[in-house]
């Protein structure tokens, strides 16, 4: 894994996703882990193999061999099309957005190679409004996509979303159909898609281009579904079983290929590339 | 209305001449009824949509269709009640129908499960589509549902997927899908049988990302009487709203006060349309079709920049 200690050194310069300590603590054990060795162990525990959250950049260091080579309608910028009047405005929790994460959506998308090939590449970023798809995710994920047609590289998406952007309403509904007829056209190609779903992915984003790869990848233990958990204990009123829509249930139930830690997600697309269109 | 009534009639048995006089007294009777119902806020829309005797799909496919012989299954689960497939005849030609059926009663809810839909309910919306394309027939899809199902089992047969492979392969049907919302179009559960290329909705009928009272829960942080009727306006949500957005390309008018004020006006109006539209969708080539249907999803959205 010649790639691995290329990227060793980049990645530790890549923390801006999680506090700005020396030291980190793990969600699940509790384990107090030096921040330069989590990003040495693909930002995952040492200690229980708790996968931390992490953001479009770290993911394109860690799935491309040089990172995100050219970025894609990175100036497309939501606007509020049905005047939203809620509790906060809509256009108010929109711009904290952009403040706060530095980006102006909560999907990334670009070029890049794996192991040389080129792939178009789309990453989600829960952190900008809990990765929710609104007309700007919807219209750069169908871009991309109709890129990786066009230019017949595979497409690789990383998923992380709490589903349809509301403040959008119906409009947000109609994103799902736009990735998924153009991922349509490209399914009637021989250009791959390979889906990677991450914690959490769940509602609109998980009802369309999530789950519709070629090959569908999970994070081990991510949050996957159609429905969130709360609501479905509201509706059936009764405790939902341990595990239950984790990426080791969906495999299971037969709804994922595989669960693929992180540090053996690039190896793993990369094979599979490989057989597919290599 | 009635006190006109006894007005006219005491009139004419007296011999008197009053036409004119009640004419124009109807007349803005008739006015004030309109405007009272236009004026409904979009929470009291919602209602109407959801009205326990509001007309419910089997309702209008009685009274709207020939021939219908329904098909069941999805050749892998079980058949799911919530939705109805079957093959029937629109002014004499083939086309199938797939509608969402609500239960009127206890009993019939239990059966139909409040038209909420699992995975298998999807595959076999599917597997009636490719039938249909099979054999080069339209496809009607009615829409009346609260949501897709949020169980264990449907969770476990992936509804998700089940959604989204309806959403991917619907836009690549080779024949015209016209779909109409006659009542609540819920989300996710009411999308995954409405990639159409025309949609139309019933005045009343309501099409939204979010029930009301789910969108006052999250953002509102409680579900009051007043958060409801904020969130069903903010979500813009009703009929004409969604013309407006461009999401949909008809509004179909129904009885005065709904539809639930005559099932058999509401009927013929929304046949009216179903037939109008099917006319023109079936002049054109499948491949038009497709090229369009693609087109119209592709600019759905707002945002700046280019
Ligand atoms: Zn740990």
């Amino acid at each position: 894994m010649a790639w691995f200690r290329k990227e060793k050194k980049r990645l530790t310069k890549q923390k801006r996703e999680l506090p700005p300590d020396v030291w980190a603590k793990c969600d699940s054990c509790g384990e107090i882990i030096y921040r330069e060795k989590l990003a040495d162990n693909f930002f995952t525990c040492p200690k229980c193999d708790h996968h931390f959250r992490i953001g479009p950049d770290d993911y394109a260091q860690l799935l491309l061999d040089d990172g995100l080579e050219e970025e894609f309608d990175a100036d497309l910028r939501s606007v509020d099309p049905l005047n939203f009047v809620g509790p906060t405005r809509y256009a108010d929790r929109y711009e904290k957005a952009i403040r706060k994460n530095g980006r102006k959506e909560a999907v990334v998308t670009g070029s890049g190679r794996i192991d040389d090939l080129n792939v178009k590449f789309g990453v989600m970023d829960f952190g900008f409004i809990g990765g929710s798809m609104g007309s700007v995710v919807g219209e750069k994920i169908a871009r991309v996509a109709e890129r990786a047609l066009d230019e017949e590289n595979p497409l690789i998406i990383v998923s992380a979303s709490g589903g349809a952007r509301m403040m959008e309403g119906v409009l947000s509904l109609m994103q799902m159909v736009k990735t998924s007829a153009a991922l349509g056209r490209l399914h009637k190609s021989s250009v791959p898609y390979i889906s990677l779903l991450t914690h959490p992915t769940t509602g609109g984003v998980t009802a369309s281009f999530a789950m519709l790869g070629d090959v569908i990848i999970a994070e081990p233990g991510a949050l996957i579904g159609f429905a969130g958990p709360r609501v479905i204990e509201q509706t059936i009123r009764q405790e939902l079983p341990e595990g239950f829509q984790r990426s080791e249930f969906l495999l299971e139930h037969g709804m994922v290929d595989m669960v693929v830690p992180r540090p053996e997600l690039k190896p793993t697309i990369s094979k599979l590339l490989q057989h597919m269109v290599g | 209305m009635s006190q006109i009534g006894q007005l006219k009639k005491m009139a004419s048995q007296r011999g008197l001449n009053v036409d004119n006089e009640l004419k124009k007294l109807e007349a803005r009777l008739d006015e004030l009824r309109a405007e009272t119902f236009k004026s409904l806020s979009p929470m009291e829309r919602v209602q109407i949509a959801r009205h326990a005797q509001r007309p419910h799909s089997l309702d209008m496919i009685e009274r709207i269709f020939a021939d219908w012989i329904e098909m069941h299954g999805d050749r892998s689960f079980r058949d799911d009640p919530a939705v109805i497939c079957g093959w029937a005849r629109l002014d004499g030609e083939s086309v199938m129908v797939i509608a969402q059926q609500k239960g009127r009663n206890t009993k019939e809810n239990l059966k139909r499960n409040f038209a909420m839909m699992h995975p298998e309910g999807y595959r076999k919306a599917l597997r009636m589509m490719k039938m249909a394309e099979k054999y080069k027939r339209p496809i009607i899809t009615i829409i009346d549902t609260p949501g897709a199902y949020p169980g264990i089992g449907a969770e476990e047969r992936g509804q998700a997927e089940a959604i989204a492979r309806n959403l991917l392969e619907m836009s690549l049907i080779e024949v015209p899908i016209l779909a109409a919302v006659i009542g609540e179009g819920g989300s996710g559960g009411a999308l995954g049988l409405s990639v159409a290329d025309r949609i139309i909705m019933m005045e009343y009928a309501i099409y939204s990302v979010i029930s009301p009272e789910g969108c006052a829960s999250i953002l509102w942080k409680e579900n009051t009487e007043e958060t409801r009727n904020q969130a069903a306006a903010a979500l813009k949500l009703t009929a004409p709203d969604l013309y407006e957005l461009g999401v949909i390309d008809q509004v179909v008018d129904e009885p005065e006060g709904g539809a639930h004020n005559d099932w058999d006006v509401a009927a013929r109006v929304l046949r009216q349309a179903l037939t109008e539209n099917l006319k023109e969708l079936t002049k054109r080539s499948a491949s038009d079709l497709l090229d369009a249907r693609y087109e119209k999803y592709r600019k759905m959205g707002a945002w700046n920049g280019d």
